[in-house]
C-alpha cells in the first residue's frame, strides 16, 4: 500500500519539473494568456480535489472531538472510561455512563478474532504462496476474494441462524447471543485481509533465501516456516494489525450476534462492543445518552488512529525489506 | 512428491520428519477448513434463500393488505445511492489522483494528502455513520435522505478511487507525457488527451470496487439514509432523480436484510436478500478481475 505512493511522489517531481519548463517557455512568448489561465484554473481544481481527502479527515476529527467532549466533561473522564456500569435509560433517574465494559469487550473480541483468525490465515497464506499448485491456488484466491466481498450483514445473518442457536444448545444457555459468537464471526471476517496481506509479504521474500536454505539441507517446510516466514515478518505483522483494525471497527455483523447487553466481557455472556453500542442505540438515544455515544465514537476513533499508526510503521518496515 | 524429495525425507531424523509431516498436514488442514467453510457458507445462504426468491419478490413493493413481500424499494434505493455516490466521488477521486501524480510538487502537501487517504481507508464505517449524521443530516440540513447517505459514502469510497486511479496513472509511460508537452500542449491538455484516456481501466476498476463497498455497506446507510421499506414517489425523469435524492429516505438492500432479520424475524426474506447480495458481490468480483487484468496488460 505504501510503496506505490512513494514512487508516485518521485514521478511527481520529475513531471512537475517538466511542467515548470514548459510553462516558462509559454510565458516568454506571452501570447497564450487564455491558455495559461486555463492551466492555472485546472491546476487549482485538481489541487482542491486533492485537498478534499484532507478536508474529510479534518472534518471527521473536528466533529468527533466537538461532539464527543461534552458528554465526557459532564460524566468525567475517569468515570466515563473506567465506570463499569452503562445504564443510560435508568428508570429511577440515575443513569450511568461507564464504557469500561465496551472497551474491554472490544479488546477481548478483537484479541479472540486474532487468536483464531491469524494462525489459520497465515497457514493459508503459506499454502497459497508456496505449497499449492498455481491452478488450485488461483481458484482458492478467487473464493477468498468473494469472502471479502460478502456484506457484513450477511455474516451477521448466518451467525444469527447457525452460531447463536448452536452455542445455546452446546453450552445449555438460555440464549446463545454471546462474545463467543461475535469472536467467531469476526475471525471469519478478517480472514481475507490476513490471507492476502501475508501472502503478498511471503511472495516478496527473495528466492535466494529459500534456495540457500534448501541447499543447506533444510526441507521445504522447514524453509517456509523458519526462513520465509521470519523474512516476511513485518508484512505479516502488518496483516495482523490490519486484522485488528477490521475487527475493532466492525459493527453490523456483531450487532446481530453479540446480544447487546453491556456486561463485562465473558465468553458466553451477552456483550456490547464500542461499535455495537453506537450502532444499536443511535436510533433512539437522546440528550446526554446521544452525546455519550459520540464520545464512544471518539474513543473508537483514537483506537483506530493508534492502529493506523502501527500499520504504517509495519508497512514502511516491510517496504524497506522488500526494497 | 517426487522421488528425489522422498529420498531426502527418508534421510532425515525422526524429529524433523515429524515436523515436516505435521506442518504439511497443518497447511492442508487450514486450507481445507477455509474452503469447506466458504462452500458451506455460500451453500447455506443459497439453500435458505433461493426457495423464497421469486420475480414478485424482486419486482414489487411489500403490501400488508395484499400479503405481498417485495424488495423493489430496497433495490431502487441501492441503485440511487450507488449512482449518486459515484457521481460525487468520481470527479473528486480522479482529480485528486491527477493532482498527486501529475501536478503536486510540494512534498509536505503530498504526504498530507496520502496520510489523509490512508486514514480514510482505515476508518470503520460506524465512524462515517456518526459523522454523516452530524455533518450531512443535521448540519447541512439534508435530513435522513438518500443524498445524505451518498455524501457519507463519498468519504468512505474516496480512498478506493484515488488509489486505483493513481495505480493506472503510473502505468502511463512517461514518454507519452513528454511527447505531449514537447508538442507544445499545456499540462491540462496533456492530462486531458494523453493521461486520462490511457488510465480509463484503472478508473473503471475503482468504480467497480467502490460499488462493491457501497452495496455492502449497512451501518452508514442505516443512520443517514433511513430504514423505511416503502417505495417513495420515484419518477423516471432526470429532474426527479435529484428531487428523490433530497426527499426520499429508505433502506438499501443491506439495511433491508437487517430489518428483516433483526426487527421482524422474517428470516426467509432476509436470506432471499442475502442471495441477491451474494450474486451482486460475485458479479462485482468478476468485473473487478476483468478490469484489473486489462489494467495489467497496459
Amino acid at each position: 500500500m505504501e510503496l506505490p505512493l512513494k514512487t508516485a511522489a518521485a514521478e511527481n517531481k520529475a513531471s512537475s519539473e517538466a511542467g515548470a519548463e514548459s510553462r516558462s517557455s509559454g510565458d516568454i512568448r506571452g501570447r497564450h494568456g487564455l491558455k495559461d489561465m486555463m492551466e492555472q484554473l485546472m491546476k487549482a481544481v485538481f489541487l482542491i480535489c486533492g485537498l478534499v481527502a484532507v478536508g474529510f479527515v479534518l472534518v471527521i476529527s473536528a466533529y468527533l472531538v466537538i461532539s464527543g467532549i461534552p458528554a465526557i466533561r459532564e460524566v468525567g473522564l475517569i468515570p466515563f472510561l473506567f465506570g463499569a456500569d452503562w445504564d443510560p435509560a435508568n428508570k429511577s433517574g440515575n443513569p450511568a455512563y461507564g464504557i469500561l465494559p465496551m472497551i474491554l469487550t472490544s479488546i477481548y473480541g478483537t484479541a479472540g478474532a486474532i487468536v483464531i483468525g491469524v494462525p489459520i490465515g497465515f497457514l493459508m497464506a503459506v499454502f497459497l504462496s508456496k505449497v499449492a499448485r498455481p491452478g488450485p491456488a488461483a481458484v482458492i484466491r478467487e473464493v477468498v476474494d468473494l469472502l471479502a466481498g460478502i456484506p457484513s450483514v450477511v455474516y451477521g445473518l448466518v451467525g444469527m441462524m447457525l452460531l447463536v442457536p448452536g452455542i445455546r444448545v452446546l453450552f445449555g444457555l438460555p440464549a446463545g447471543d454471546s462474545l463467543l459468537a461475535a469472536v467467531i464471526v469476526l475471525a471469519i471476517m478478517i480472514l481475507p485481509s490476513i490471507i492476502s496481506v501475508s501472502e503478498t509479504a511471503l511472495k516478496a521474500v527473495p528466492k535466494e533465501y529459500e534456495e540457500a536454505s534448501l541447499a543447506l539441507g533444510a526441507t521445504e517446510l522447514e524453509t517456509y516456516f523458519r526462513v520465509s516466514a521470519p523474512a516476511a515478518k513485518s508484512g505479516i505483522a502488518a496483516a495482523v494489525v490490519l486484522g485488528v483494525g477490521r475487527a475493532i471497527g466492525e459493527a453490523m455483523a456483531i450487532l446481530m450476534v453479540a446480544g447487546n447487553v453491556a456486561n463485562l466481557p465473558g465468553l458466553l455472556k451477552s456483550v456490547k462492543f464500542l461499535t455495537t453500542a453506537i450502532a444499536g442505540e443511535m436510533s433512539y438515544a437522546g440528550g446526554l445518552h446521544r452525546q455519550a455515544l459520540f464520545s464512544i465514537g471518539l474513543v473508537l476513533f483514537l483506537f483506530i488512529m493508534l492502529i493506523n499508526a502501527l500499520l504504517n510503521l509495519f508497512l514502511k518496515k516491510s517496504g524497506k525489506e522488500d526494497g | 512428491m517426487d522421488r528425489e524429495q522422498m529420498s531426502i525425507c527418508c534421510g532425515l531424523s525422526r524429529r524433523r520428519r515429524a515436523y515436516d509431516l505435521s506442518m504439511r498436514s497443518l497447511l492442508y488442514a487450514s486450507a481445507a477448513v477455509i474452503c469447506a467453510l466458504l462452500v458451506f457458507l455460500i451453500g447455506y445462504i443459497l439453500f435458505r434463500g433461493i426457495p423464497h426468491l421469486s420475480w414478485q419478490f424482486l419486482s414489487s413493493e411489500e403490501s400488508v393488505i395484499k400479503g405481498i413481500e417485495g424488495i423493489l424499494p430496497a433495490l431502487i434505493n441501492t441503485l440511487y445511492v450507488v449512482i449518486a455516490t459515484l457521481i460525487i466521488v468520481l470527479p473528486l477521486g480522479v482529480g485528486s489522483a491527477i493532482y498527486l501524480t501529475e501536478y503536486a510538487s510540494n512534498r509536505k502537501l503530498v504526504s498530507a494528502i496520502e496520510f489523509a487517504t490512508e486514514t480514510l481507508a482505515g476508518m470503520p464505517s460506524i465512524i462515517f455513520a456518526l459523522v454523516g449524521v452530524i455533518v450531512f443530516c443535521e448540519f447541512a440540513g439534508l435530513g435522513t435522505s438518500l443524498l445524505a447517505g451518498a455524501f457519507s459514502l463519498v468519504m468512505m469510497t474516496l480512498p478506493t478511487i484515488i488509489r486505483t486511479t493513481q495505480e493506472s496513472l503510473k502505468t502511463v509511460p512517461q514518454s507519452y507525457r513528454e511527447g505531449s508537452l514537447a508538442l507544445g500542449g499545456g499540462k491540462w491538455h496533456m492530462v486531458r488527451t494523453v493521461v486520462l484516456p490511457s488510465s480509463v481501466d484503472g478508473i473503471v476498476t475503482g468504480c467497480i470496487l467502490a460499488v462493491g463497498r457501497i452495496v455492502g455497506e449497512s451501518a452508514v446507510l442505516m443512520f443517514t439514509a433511513g430504514m423505511g421499506m416503502r417505495l417513495a414517489k420515484y419518477g423516471h425523469s432526470f429532474g426527479q432523480f435529484f428531487e428523490n435524492l433530497f426527499d426520499s429516505s429508505g433502506a438499501t438492500l443491506t439495511v433491508a436484510l437487517y430489518n428483516y432479520a433483526k426487527e421482524r424475524a422474517d428470516f426467509e426474506s432476509a436470506f432471499a436478500v442475502a442471495v441477491v447480495l451474494l450474486a451482486i458481490a460475485f458479479v462485482i468480483n468478476i468485473a473487478a478481475k476483468l478490469a484489473g487484468s486489462k489494467l495489467k496488460k497496459h
